[in-house]
């Protein structure tokens, strides 16, 4: 049997992610029962199991969770970044660190979201916030 | 009153195979003959094993090729996939099938050809789609990223992670059949080639071929055999994430819960731990597993660790064959915590013999941090 439930309908939440990021807007689903966002995006809230989620944009502000430098031959194109990103807004994504060398950053440094559109499908990294 | 559980199984029969390199070999032809040394052990015969419990990165129904190869019909079967963990968790579901009747000779066997089929890590696993654009080294960055928030939030050194490997090194010099027992000084970790920062390659496990096996019957049975028996005395299970993304926090791992459940159904606590065999596929696991299963308060790994602490001679027994670091590992090396873990029980390990022990401590670790599984063993002397 086929649902009705209209909370179901239309494409998916990887879908609906990667289409904003496609318009260059960089949202998640927010639980309308507990106020959290999540990562990566789902049907369910994983905080508190509520169906009820709305997809809302984000402040792109951000601070460096943890982060490594994967070391890679030059002729390979070199070390490059991977970090975990703690999103204001509370979730927790992976993506890189760039327009700094990645041996500077930094656990607790600030960030800021872009959307990088260099492959075939867009991605978000981050860049060092500039100070105030 | 104790848990029904509670040392109503035994462990009777151990067997290893083509520990380091075993060229032109096959998983299963490696896992098989493991089987035969764990039967052999156990004075047992292939038509006697009616449970089977197995994980694989090679087989996707790995209960269904590993008996077809064995030529057994099992009555009972469990191809839990918790990775490296898995087969440390299928003590407590082997247990649990034995107390119900449901086998009576349970067989848990690994077997892998992971460096001479090439050194690459083997995996059935999905892509994690939003990591893939990142190119984070599948397993290591998870790991790395983890040790950097550990020095983060603690003040974990370098160092204190390549006393690990040292302690571990240590151990597998005292262990004939171990991989890797040329010397190894704190120095050479720290020069060796970072490969994901703070990790060096010589913080990371090897990469061997090998297999292992373990018997279990029912307590009842268990002096029916020749060797001393391994009883479980406790197990527990804990998985809080999949992707490193979703780790609550990356400085501590869902041990806290696994260890807290096998203590619990032992009815036992860390200080009645004679011996630790914990899964250290690198180096900040060891100290992470410490913490978390409470050998030492959460932060104070580093220290607890360092200077010849969990080495031969010092004041914990950890990773008694060398570990993943310096003895073997496979791609998956959970069996092969169990069966150092029972080898110590038993007694009879020569040189890293650890003097009379009776509780023995198993710990494993799967996918990045992600399933933890704790397994308590003991001799008659606990029961």
């Amino acid at each position: 049997m086929t649902s009705n439930n209209t909370k179901f309908a239309g494409p998916g939440p990887d879908q609906v992610y990667l289409d904003h990021l496609r318009q260059q807007n960089f949202s998640l689903p927010k639980c309308q029962a507990c106020g959290e966002f999540h990562f990566f995006p789902r049907v369910v809230c994983p905080h508190c199991g509520s169906y009820d989620l709305k997809w809302q944009a984000l402040s792109g502000k951000a601070e460096v969770y943890s982060t490594t430098t994967i070391r890679r031959k030059p002729e390979r194109g070199g070390n490059y970044n991977v970090s975990l990103i703690t999103l204001e807004e509370g979730p927790r994504l992976m993506s890189r660190v760039e327009g700094i060398d990645s041996e500077l950053v930094k656990i607790g440094a600030k960030v800021c979201a872009s959307i990088n559109n260099d492959g075939d499908e867009p991605f978000v990294v981050f860049t060092p916030a500039q100070e105030v | 009153m104790s848990h029904e559980l509670r040392g109503s199984s035994a462990i009777v029969g151990v067997g290893l195979a083509g520990c380091g390199e075993a060229p032109g070999r096959m998983p299963l032809d490696i896992l098989a003959e493991a089987t035969h040394n764990a039967l052999d052990d156990a004075g047992l015969k292939l038509s006697d094993v009616d449970g089977l419990f197995t994980g694989s990165s090679y087989h996707f129904m790995p209960t269904l090729s590993t008996a077809e190869y064995l030529g057994i019909k099992p009555r009972f079967s469990d191809g839990s996939m918790v990775g490296g963990s898995s087969f440390v968790a299928h003590t407590l579901n082997a247990a649990m099938a034995i107390k119900n009747g449901l086998c009576e000779v349970a067989l848990i066997c690994y077997g892998s050809n992971q460096r001479t089929a090439g050194g690459k890590l083997a995996t059935m696993s999905e892509q994690q789609i939003y990591e893939a654009p990142y190119k984070p080294r599948y397993p290591i960055s998870s790991y790395a990223l983890a040790a950097a928030r550990h020095m983060h939030q603690y003040g974990t050194t370098r160092e204190q992670m390549a006393d690990v490997a040292v302690a571990a090194r240590k151990w597998a010099q005292l262990n004939p059949a171990a991989f890797a027992r040329d010397d190894l000084t704190r120095q050479d970790v720290l020069n060796a080639r970072m490969v994901s920062d703070p990790l060096s390659l010589l913080d990371c496990c090897l990469v061997t071929d090998g297999g292992g096996a373990v018997i279990m019957v029912s307590s009842e049975r268990a002096k029916d055999f020749p060797n001393k028996p391994v009883y479980m005395l406790g197990s527990g299970t804990a998985h809080w994430h999949r992707q490193i993304t979703q780790m609550p926090d990356l400085a501590t791992t869902a041990a806290v819960d696994s260890g807290k459940r096998a203590f619990e159904m032992a009815g036992l606590t860390k200080n009645d731990v004679d011996v630790v065999e914990l899964y250290d596929a690198f180096t900040i696991n060891t100290i992470l597993f410490l913490e978390d299963l409470g050998f030492c308060a959460k932060g104070e790994g580093g220290a607890f660790v360092a200077n010849g602490n969990i080495a031969p001679g010092g004041i914990l027994p950890v990773n008694t064959n060398g570990g993943g670091l310096s003895c073997v590992h496979p791609g998956m090396y959970g069996i092969f915590i169990l069966i150092e873990a029972i080898q110590q029980l038993r007694g009879g390990c020569g040189a890293r013999q650890v003097e009379n022990p009776e509780v023995a401590l198993v710990h494993g670790n799967g996918g990045v941090l992600s399933s933890q599984v704790t397994t308590i063993l003991g001799t008659e002397a606990v029961l």
